[in-house]
């Protein structure tokens, strides 16, 4: 593989860019892997980049039912923080967070990294003891965010109406290194590297069964043919439950659609990330120019891919008295994506009745953030059968008690 | 938009005049259950790619809450049924099968259902 450099786009520049190479390969699957990845997104790619990286395991296949980096990769707003009240869950969005900065020099891969900032707005009052509370729990967790006034926030984001008869702005949570990335760009270096170092992508291969033996896992059935394995990682989001189910447990998670919408390209007029979480609206800005606003969850079990209009409607309503400027912009693209979301709202890394198998999910509305770090973790679980980031995450902590709830703590909308 | 026709009142409602309340038909566990008995009552769900039976309250209408079979992949809903009951309707759960044979739900199978209704 041919490295991005300065260097490389002037050679290309001088000869019609006729030299660049494909990103990966579409090999056909080998019979046997040591590892098999299933589901090739964000999460799944970097698992195994992780576990070639560090564990020098690089005999893996990561098998896709659509296309690479199609599914919740990206279809997401890109937003990246660490600002999580529970220990467990900064641990390893704070990881992430810092993984997210050098993951452009790690891959060789432009990931767009764009530490612009981050406001959760605090638009009652309820938020604000909740966010004063998140900010002295980030102090201890030695993750960086700070409580601001509305007229530091108004300082930071000019365009936002503070003084809103329905949803005033009453501060916010500013996490200053928290932003976005090109979240195609990360799935796609992940790819390249993965396949530099001898993985085999295999896409448009839908896994139908999972094989067995004595309590086991020997392989998986696809339908590209049966493909052994030894340590099989299941990292599908959304369709967690049923390739559980192809494996003979149940997930405690359940499959709810996750919108997103754009809106026509403007000047820039916004340069951080606004979460309004009371709204269920987050808004920033991207480099095309169009102001990329993310909406709420269906109330309902869905893997449909759309969600339901009014929650679009809903979502716009509310934005437009904080941010006037929305009013008159046309919206060019609405979205969905099938998020996992468990009954904690926070993930599951974990070993699974079944040995060999893992199962990395749950990552319900905010999953785009955690990619590195997941990857990291799970790959140290996948490698050695334990690790430090993931023992809080197991899937029997639901059964034990042991919650990380963040459902209220994360102040994001379920 | 989804609609549904509540059982009660007879009314077609779309979405935004109900509230989703989640898999229908749990086993509630109670005192001195198990740890696992618990965990399947509260956090443990079908979660199916494919017919779903499930909890509706019609919130801004009659306000009772009914139950629904419907398609997780393709919203067709098979039909509503009052909730005071443990199974759904037998010819509800023979018009799903119709559509989609092979369909089971939770523990109890085909014939458990048929059992269920008798």
């Amino acid at each position: 593989m041919r490295r991005f450099s300065a260097f490389a786009i002037a050679r290309e520049a001088a000869r019609y860019h006729t030299g660049w190479e494909r990103h990966w390969r579409s090999p056909e699957p080998k019979k046997k892997y040591d590892v098999i990845i299933v589901g090739a997104g964000g999460h799944g790619l970097a698992t195994a980049w992780h576990l070639g990286k560090h564990y020098g395991i690089t005999n893996v296949a990561i098998i896709e039912k659509g296309w690479l980096g199609g599914g919740n990769t990206g279809r997401n707003t890109t937003i990246i923080r660490s600002n999580y009240l529970q220990d467990p869950s900064a641990a390893i969005y704070e990881k992430s967070r810092s993984l997210y900065e050098t993951m452009s020099q790690d891959l060789n891969y432009n990931v767009m990294f764009s530490p612009r900032g981050v406001i959760m707005l605090a638009q009652t009052h309820h938020e604000v003891r909740g966010y004063k509370r998140t900010a002295h729990a980030n102090a201890l967790q030695g993750v960086t965010t700070e409580w601001i006034e509305p007229a530091r926030v108004k300082e930071l984001c000019p365009i936002m109406n503070i003084d809103g008869p329905r949803y005033p702005v009453l501060g916010g949570l500013w996490q200053a290194r928290g932003g976005t990335a090109r979240h195609d760009a990360v799935a796609w270096g992940y790819a390249r590297a993965c396949s530099d170092m001898g993985m085999d992508i295999i896409q448009k291969c839908e896994v139908t069964n999972v094989r067995t033996e004595a309590g086991r896992v020997v392989g998986v059935d696809t339908t590209k043919g049966a493909i052994d394995c030894d340590k099989l990682g299941m990292v599908v989001a959304g369709h967690a439950s049923h390739l559980a189910e192809m494996a003979g447990f149940r997930l405690p998670m359940e499959s709810v659609a996750l919108q997103a919408l754009v809106s026509e390209p403007i000047k820039p007029c916004m340069d951080i990330v606004v979460m309004a979480n009371t709204v269920h609206g987050y808004l920033s800005q991207s480099d095309k120019g169009e102001m990329v606003i993310g909406g709420g969850t269906d109330g309902f079990n869905n893997y449909t891919q759309r969600g339901s209009f009014h929650h679009v409607e809903e979502t716009v309503r509310a934005l437009n008295e904080t941010f006037p400027i929305l009013s008159r912009l046309k919206m060019l693209r609405q979205w969905g994506g099938i998020v996992d979301v468990t009954g904690d709202r926070s993930p599951i890394l974990s070993k699974t009745p079944v040995e060999g198998v893992f199962v990395n999910c749950g990552w319900g509305t905010g999953g785009f953030k955690a990619i590195p770090g997941s990857g990291f973790a799970m790959a140290e679980l996948m490698a050695k059968g334990a690790s430090p980031l993931t023992d809080e995450f197991s899937m029997y902590r639901f059964r034990e008690g042991k919650f990380i709830d963040e459902s209220v703590a994360a102040g994001v909308a379920h | 938009m989804l609609t549904l026709s509540c059982p009660y009142c007879g009314v077609q409602c779309d979405e935004t005049e109900l509230a989703a309340g989640g898999e229908a038909h749990l086993k509630r566990y109670g005192p001195e259950s198990s740890p696992e008995e618990f965990e399947s009552y509260l956090f443990v769900r079908e979660n199916p790619k494919g017919v779903h039976l499930e909890r509706w309250r019609h919130a801004h209408g009659c306000g009772k809450w009914f139950h629904a079979a419907r398609c997780t992949m393709t919203l067709e809903v098979f039909g509503t049924y009052p909730a005071q009951t443990l199974a759904p309707p037998q010819e509800l759960v023979e018009k799903i099968l119709a559509k989609r044979p092979g369909w089971t739900w939770r523990e109890f199978g085909q014939s458990d259902m048929e059992g269920a209704q008798a």
